[in-house]
């Protein structure tokens, strides 16, 4: 059964959402939280059997399970490809889902619905899986969806509050306006090239007309800056922090916003195609990045000051894509997902401890207390500061390095300059939030204790991958992720930049990190709250885009609304209806005159039109 | 001697003219029944004047219908007419105005 596994680990989540979904709710809470996590462990050792499979290293394996839309020469088939490409994914997604899940149950116990809790995160991991997994375009845009309705539902999971609700709302419509443009590219390109899987996209690429190649790619790159909320849709990231934390961890920050990267680099043969394309993604990359880092450094609520790490680290990868670097930008992928996730993990066990407060504000000295969550806190910040040695380190500095070694000079450099702006705004504002968080003094009067075991042990796992990630690119260490990677993109040693000085690159990105940690100690050591400023300010208001939001988007859509609500609706829709019936009124009213009940009067007016026929019939 | 078709026509003119205001006029139903019946017979006189005069037998037939469904329609007008009174009391037409709108 050639390549049958890689449906097994789509459909062991599946199972685990199916009986958690139908049977849950009579099950024991406890056995809802072993189902969901069994199923995704079981999907992470298939992954891990699979891969074992020297195919998958040679041209991937391609399963067709049935053909799905057969019109003419147009055929669609519901298949699965497993390269290395969606290897890693189906690995790090299967994996830090299984993490995550065991974190959950020690999370949510104690919650009414946990079993409601578990299916929906399995089907996340499902869909999830069946998006990296999918072997075409329609196959990923069902996975697209449906991690986009998990995100929904999990964002919306304490749906009783009324913040949550909105989140989870704000979330969809933010992504269908790039899911939009996602479908308007997969049309073009069913249109134009006639096929849509990736194996043919991939090798047919060079014949595809490079305006066709440019407008396709750009509409499914307004796919990816929805999906991972990058500007000008990044608004919906920080509003998901209301669903539970494990989610955040999962879909917010370690699977689900990375899908847009994973498409483009799924893609590369196709964007590779179109410069502009790929100068557009390098630009908003950078931008996000630099945009949602300064937001991060004002923000007072730990997950939401995570929410802009996401965003400005998926910057950074799409600052790889953009800069022809997809191997650096999957490496970066990979090592953010074990830190941020650690990062968030943290968070939600700070959560756990201080009863769901988590305004830096009212937290602080809690390093004491929860020893654990606070060494697993700092090794995710170390990471994500780009601390030498740690897994962040090595794929941030690649990125930095690749775009230096892209530049022609001029706006280019840009690119570089706001990439190493962004990693000292990083390590200052994650150093902030983790001296606020855990350094004394503290501003609360709580009396915290650790998480329970079944949460520090996948903090534990992650906090390992965290630290050590790097060894995947590492050149000291062979870099046998890049290496994989290298093979299967065709690009040529994405470890060492040619003619570019990497270690003068490499100690500018490590000094970038360390000043950024020294200011952080510097100037929050003891305070609670420093103003920044005018700049802060700036800052804090997001650089106006949300303004810029409620006035382009809101304010007239407000508008609109009241518009075709009152004058529309009320005035000439109804009025049509209600005029057609105040009509007949009237005129019944006028002719219900001449029934007057009286004999007499019908037979005189017979008789008048008696006479009116003969006398027109005489005198004709 | 032959009278000539013209006094038959202006009698059944008048006739007719009769009864119509009959209907129109009176309130009494069974004085407005009669006068359908004057209508009714200055008619039949048409008929039978110009059946005689054009020597066609269709006229006299026409007369027999009339006749017949003369009498038919005093069987139902005077069993209404005896419904309505039982009811209201009242054969004054004017007092019967529940179809008024």
């Amino acid at each position: 059964m050639p390549g049958s596994v890689s449906g097994l680990i789509v459909l062991f989540p599946l199972a685990g959402w199916l009986i958690n979904g139908l049977a849950g709710g009579r099950l024991p809470a406890r056995a809802a939280a072993m189902i969901g996590s069994a199923s995704v462990g079981l999907a992470f050792v298939v992954s891990v059997v699979s891969i074992l499979d020297p195919r998958v290293w040679q041209d991937g394996i391609t399963t067709r399970l049935f053909t799905w839309i057969d019109a003419g020469e147009f055929t669609v088939e519901a298949s699965l490809l497993m390269d290395p490409l969606s290897a890693l994914m189906a690995l790090l997604v299967s994996g830090v889902s299984f993490l995550i899940h065991v974190y959950s149950a020690g999370y949510m116990a104690g919650d009414p619905a946990q079993s409601r809790y578990f299916a929906y995160l399995n089907l996340f991991v499902a869909s999830m899986l069946l998006l990296v997994l999918a072997g075409n375009l329609v196959v990923m845009f069902v996975g697209w969806e449906l991690v986009g309705l998990c995100s929904y539902l999990l964002i919306g999971f304490w749906f009783e509050r009324e913040r949550a609700a909105n989140a989870g709302r704000k979330a969809f419509v933010v992504n269908r306006i790039g899911d939009a443009g996602f479908l308007l590219g997969i049309l073009l390109l069913a249109v134009t090239v006639n096929s849509l899987d990736f194996v043919n996209l991939s090798a047919s690429a060079e014949s595809i007309a490079v305006p066709v190649a440019t407008a396709a790619t750009l509409l499914l790159f307004v796919g990816a800056t929805g999906k991972s909320a990058q500007l000008p849709l990044y608004v919906w990231l920080p509003d998901a922090m209301e669903g539970p934390t494990p989610v955040s961890a999962l879909i917010h920050a370690a699977t689900m916003v990375t899908a847009g990267v994973y498409m483009i680099a799924r893609l590369q043969a196709l964007f590779f195609r179109a410069e502009v394309t790929l100068s557009v993604i390098a630009a908003v990359g950078a931008l996000t990045a630099f945009f949602a880092a300064t937001v991060a450094l004002v923000e007072h609520d730990l997950k939401r000051v995570l929410a802009y790490s996401t965003i400005s680290q998926l910057g950074y990868m799409f600052l790889a894509m953009g800069v022809a670097a997809a191997p650096v930008g999957m490496f970066h992928l990979t090592t953010h997902a074990f830190f941020k996730a650690l990062l968030f993990l943290a968070a939600g066990s700070v959560m756990h401890a201080m009863h769901d407060v988590i305004d830096m504000r009212r937290l602080g000295g809690l390093a004491r207390p929860m020893r654990w969550t606070a060494l697993g806190f700092l090794i995710g910040a170390a990471a994500l500061a780009g601390f030498p040695l740690t897994s962040g380190f090595f794929s941030k500095d690649l990125i930095l390095e690749r775009a230096f070694a892209h530049a022609e000079g001029g706006l280019t450099l840009l690119l570089w300059i706001a990439g190493v702006l962004t990693a000292f705004v990083t390590a200052l504002y994650i150093t902030r939030a983790a001296i606020l968080t855990f350094a004394p003094p503290p501003s609360h009067q709580d009396h915290p204790h650790e998480a329970p075991p079944t949460m520090t042990w996948p903090m534990a796992a992650l906090a390992a991958l965290a630290l050590g990630g790097g060894i995947l690119g590492a050149q000291a260490a062979g870099a046998p992720l890049l290496h994989a990677l290298d093979a299967f993109f065709h690009v040529e040693e994405s470890g060492a930049a040619k003619s570019v000085p990497a270690l003068a690159l490499t100690i500018v990105s490590a000094t970038a990190a360390l000043l950024g940690i020294l200011a952080g100690f510097g100037l929050y050591r003891g305070r609670r709250d420093v103003s920044l400023g005018a700049l802060g300010n700036l800052f804090r208001r997001q650089w106006f885009v949300e303004d810029l939001y409620e006035v382009v988007i809101v304010e007239p859509s407000k508008r609109l609304a009241h518009f075709l609500a009152g004058t529309v609706d009320l005035q000439i829709i109804d009025g049509t209806v209600n005029g057609v019936a105040a009509g007949f009124k009237r005129s019944s009213a006028a002719l219900r005159r001449v029934q007057t009940g009286y004999v007499r009067n019908y037979a005189a007016v017979v008789l008048a039109g008696t006479v009116l026929l003969l006398g027109y019939w005489l005198t004709r | 001697m032959i009278i000539p078709a013209q006094y038959y026509l202006t009698i059944s003119a008048v006739l007719f003219t009769l009864g119509m205001v009959g209907v129109l006029v009176r309130r009494n139903a069974l004085v407005i029944f009669m006068s359908i019946e004057l209508m009714l017979n200055s008619v039949n006189l048409t008929f039978v004047t110009f059946a005689r005069q054009l020597a066609a037998i269709e006229g006299q037939v026409a007369v027999f219908f009339v006749v017949v469904i003369a009498a038919v329609e005093v069987v139902v007008g005077l069993a209404i007419i005896i419904a309505i009174f039982r009811t209201r009391s009242t054969v004054d037409i004017d007092d019967v105005d529940l179809l008024r709108g």
